[in-house]
C-alpha cells in the first residue's frame, strides 16, 4: 500500500501523559515571567533596557571591588550600594513591570490564560515572585561580586572572609526588602492599563514624585515630622527600615525612635499592594 | 453521550440585563454548532461552561462535572478560543502555544511536542517559528485554535471562529473544525451567527435568541424542509412564474427572483426543465442559505 519516501499523516494522537497540578502552573509562568524580565525568549529590542542597566550596575560593582581591593578606599559598603542604586531600579522596575503584565492585557491573552486550570493568585503571584526574583539578581548578583573581590583581598584569611560573608548576608536581606516593595508596587501600577508606555510613566512618576515631598517634610521645624518625613517616599522608607534594624543609615536620615512605624508601613505597603494586585485579577479573570 | 446539561440556566448581569433566561438543554457530543445574533448569549454561555462566570439560577455540568466548584477538572478537559484578538505579537507560535500548553499543565517536553503536533495539524509548519505579528488573519485564527488543541481536551469550545476571514479561509477553517469534531474524536461547539456556516459541518445545533433557547435539534431535522431555491431569468419571468405554479409550487417573487421552496427531492429537476422547455436565458439559480433569524421567524409562525 505504501510508497518509501511518502510522508504519513499519523492522524491526531490523544496525549496520554501526566497532567500537573497548580504549583507546576505557577511554576511554569514563574519562570516566563524571569526569563522575560531580561528579554530572554523575545526579541533583541527587549534585552537591551534590562541589560543595561544590569551592566551599569554590575560595572559600579565591579569598579567598587577593585578600588577597594588596589587603593583600600570604600566607596559603597552593601547597603549603601543598594541606596545609591536606587534610581536605577526604578528604570528597570519601570520597563520590567509593564513588560510582565501590561503586555498580557494588551494583547488580550487573558482569556486564554484564565480559560486554564490556574487562577487569579496563581497568576499574579508567580509575576510577582518572578519580578522580585529580577530586581534580586539586578542588586544581589553586583553584590555578590563585590563580596567575592573583598574576599579575594582579605588579609585575615578564613576569618577574614567569614566577617565579610557576615557583612554580604544582611547586605542581600536589604537587598531582598528592595525587591519585594519595588516589585508589588510597580506591578500594582502597571496592573492598571495595557498601555506599556503609560504603565512605565506612571511607575517612574510614582517614586519620582514621593521623594521631593520627603525633602519638604524634612525641612520641617518639627522634629516629630523630620523624623516621619522618610515615610513618604518609598526609597526613603526603605532607608528608615534600614536605619531602624541597623541602627545607622548613609543618607542621613534620622528615625528617631520611629523605626519600628517604617519597617510596619513597609509591611503593610507590601501587603496592601498584592491584596489589591489580586482584586484587580480576580475582576480580570471572571472576563 | 451528553456532554453538556443545563437545566434552567439564567445569568442576570449586575446591571439588570438577562443574558441567558431559563436555558434548558441537552448536548450530545458532536460537532455541535450554538447560533444566536450578536448578544444572544452564546458567550456567556460559553464562560459560564468555562466557570469564569457563575450562573445566577439554575444548574449547568460539563462531562457531569460543575464548572463552579470543580473548575479545575472541567478546564483541564475543556479547549477554549475566544472570538477577540487574544495574541501576544512578539513571541513565535511555537513558542506562545508550549507556554500555553504548560499552563494547562503539560510539563515542558510534553507541551512543546504537543505544540508542534497541535499547529501541524491546523496547517502551520515552518511558520511557526516566525512571530505572530507578521502572521495574517487567518493564520493568527490557526494559532487560536491550536492553543485551544494543545492540551488535548475532550471538547473544544470557538467562539466565531471564523471571524474576519475571507470565503476561503472561512471554508478551511470549517474543514478544519469539521476534520476535528469526526476524525479527533474530539466534541466541538461552534459559536456563529451565520447558520450557513455551521449548518455544513455541524450535527446538531442550538439556537439561542435573548438568552432562551429557540430549538435545539439535530440538524438533518430542522432543515430539511426549508431551503429555498433562488431562480433568476433575464427574461419571461412572469411565464416562468405561472409554469411553476402549474407545477404545484409555491412561487412568491422578490424582485427579479423567483423563490421556490424545496419540498421534494425532484423539486429542483423540475424548475431547470420548467425553464428549459420555456427556453428562457437563465441567470442565477442558487440555494439560498438561510440566516438564523430568516429560518426561526419563518418556524415560529409555523409552529404557532
Amino acid at each position: 500500500m505504501s510508497d518509501a519516501g511518502v510522508i504519513h499523516d499519523i492522524g491526531y494522537q490523544r496525549y496520554e501523559g501526566p497532567r500537573l497540578g497548580r504549583s507546576a502552573v505557577f511554576g511554569a509562568i514563574y519562570q516566563h515571567g524571569l526569563r522575560a524580565s531580561f528579554g530572554l525568549g523575545r526579541s533583541a529590542k527587549a534585552k537591551i533596557f534590562p541589560w543595561l542597566v544590569a551592566g551599569i550596575v554590575l560595572l559600579v560593582a565591579v569598579i567598587n571591588a577593585a578600588v577597594k581591593a588596589q587603593a583600600n578606599i570604600i566607596l559603597f559598603d552593601y547597603f549603601s550600594f543598594d541606596d545609591t542604586m536606587s534610581w536605577l531600579v526604578i528604570f528597570f522596575v519601570a520597563i520590567v513591570a509593564p513588560e510582565l503584565v501590561s503586555r498580557d492585557m494588551r494583547s488580550g491573552v487573558l482569556p486564554l490564560y484564565f480559560s486554564r486550570p490556574l487562577r487569579a493568585f496563581d497568576y499574579i503571584g508567580a509575576k510577582f515572585v518572578a519580578l522580585a526574583t529580577a530586581v534580586f539578581l539586578l542588586l544581589g548578583v553586583p553584590q555578590l561580586i563585590m563580596f567575592l573581590g573583598g574576599a579575594f583581598t582579605t588579609d585575615d584569611g578564613a576569618k577574614g572572609v567569614w566577617n565579610e560573608f557576615l557583612d554580604l548576608l544582611p547586605g542581600w536581606g536589604y537587598s531582598l526588602l528592595w525587591a519585594v516593595v519595588f516589585a508589588s508596587i510597580s506591578l500594582l501600577i502597571a496592573s492598571v492599563t495595557g498601555k506599556r508606555a503609560f504603565a512605565a510613566g506612571g511607575i517612574v512618576a510614582f517614586f519620582l514624585m514621593t521623594a521631593p515631598v520627603v525633602g519638604v517634610l524634612s525641612i520641617l521645624p518639627s522634629s516629630t515630622a523630620q523624623h516621619l518625613a522618610g515615610l513618604a517616599s518609598p526609597m526613603s522608607l526603605l532607608v528608615g527600615v534600614q536605619a531602624w534594624l541597623r541602627g545607622r543609615n548613609d543618607l542621613d536620615l534620622d528615625v528617631g525612635d520611629f523605626g519600628v512605624i517604617y519597617g510596619i508601613e513597609a509591611f503593610c505597603l507590601v501587603f496592601a499592594a498584592l491584596l489589591l494586585l489580586l482584586a484587580r485579577y480576580r475582576k480580570v479573570a471572571s472576563l | 453521550m451528553t456532554i453538556i446539561a443545563t437545566q434552567s440556566l439564567t445569568k442576570t448581569y449586575g446591571g439588570g440585563v438577562t443574558a441567558l433566561r431559563e436555558l434548558t438543554v441537552d448536548v450530545e457530543a458532536g460537532v455541535i454548532g450554538l447560533v444566536g445574533a450578536n448578544g444572544a448569549g452564546k458567550s456567556t454561555f460559553i464562560k459560564i461552561m468555562l466557570g469564569l462566570t457563575a450562573p445566577t439560577s439554575g444548574e449547568v455540568r460539563v462531562f457531569g462535572l460543575d464548572p463552579v466548584t470543580e473548575t479545575d477538572q472541567v478546564r483541564a478537559r475543556v479547549g477554549y478560543m475566544p472570538e477577540n484578538d487574544c495574541l501576544p505579537p512578539d513571541v513565535s507560535a511555537s513558542e506562545f502555544v508550549t507556554h500555553l500548553g504548560r499552563l494547562s499543565g503539560l510539563p515542558r517536553t510534553a507541551a512543546r511536542e504537543r505544540a508542534s503536533e497541535a499547529l501541524r495539524h491546523v496547517g502551520l509548519y515552518e511558520e511557526r517559528y516566525r512571530q505572530i505579528g507578521g502572521y495574517s488573519t487567518g493564520m493568527k485564527q490557526r494559532v487560536k485554535l491550536a492553543q485551544a488543541l494543545v492540551h488535548d481536551p475532550d471538547l473544544l469550545l470557538l467562539d466565531e471562529p471564523t471571524n474576519g476571514l475571507d470565503p476561503a479561509g472561512r471554508d478551511a477553517m470549517l474543514n478544519l473544525v469539521h476534520r476535528i469534531g469526526t476524525e479527533f474524536g474530539i466534541s466541538v461547539v461552534v459559536c456563529s451567527h451565520l447558520l450557513g456556516e455551521v449548518e455544513r459541518i455541524c450535527d446538531s445545533l442550538i439556537a439561542i435568541e435573548g438568552g432562551r433557547l429557540l430549538r435545539a435539534d439535530r440538524i438533518s431535522a430542522m432543515t430539511a424542509a426549508s431551503d429555498i431555491l433562488a431562480v433568476e431569468v433575464s427574461e419571461g419571468t412572469d411565464e416562468l412564474a405561472e409554469a411553476l405554479t402549474q407545477l404545484q409550487l409555491t412561487v412568491t417573487r422578490e424582485g427579479r427572483l423567483l423563490l421556490v421552496p424545496l419540498t421534494a427531492e425532484s423539486d429542483y429537476d423540475a424548475i431547470l426543465r420548467a425553464v428549459a422547455e420555456l427556453d428562457l436565458p437563465l441567470h442565477r439559480l442558487d440555494q439560498r442559505r438561510h440566516r438564523v433569524a430568516e429560518l426561526f421567524t419563518t418556524k415560529e409562525t409555523a409552529d404557532v
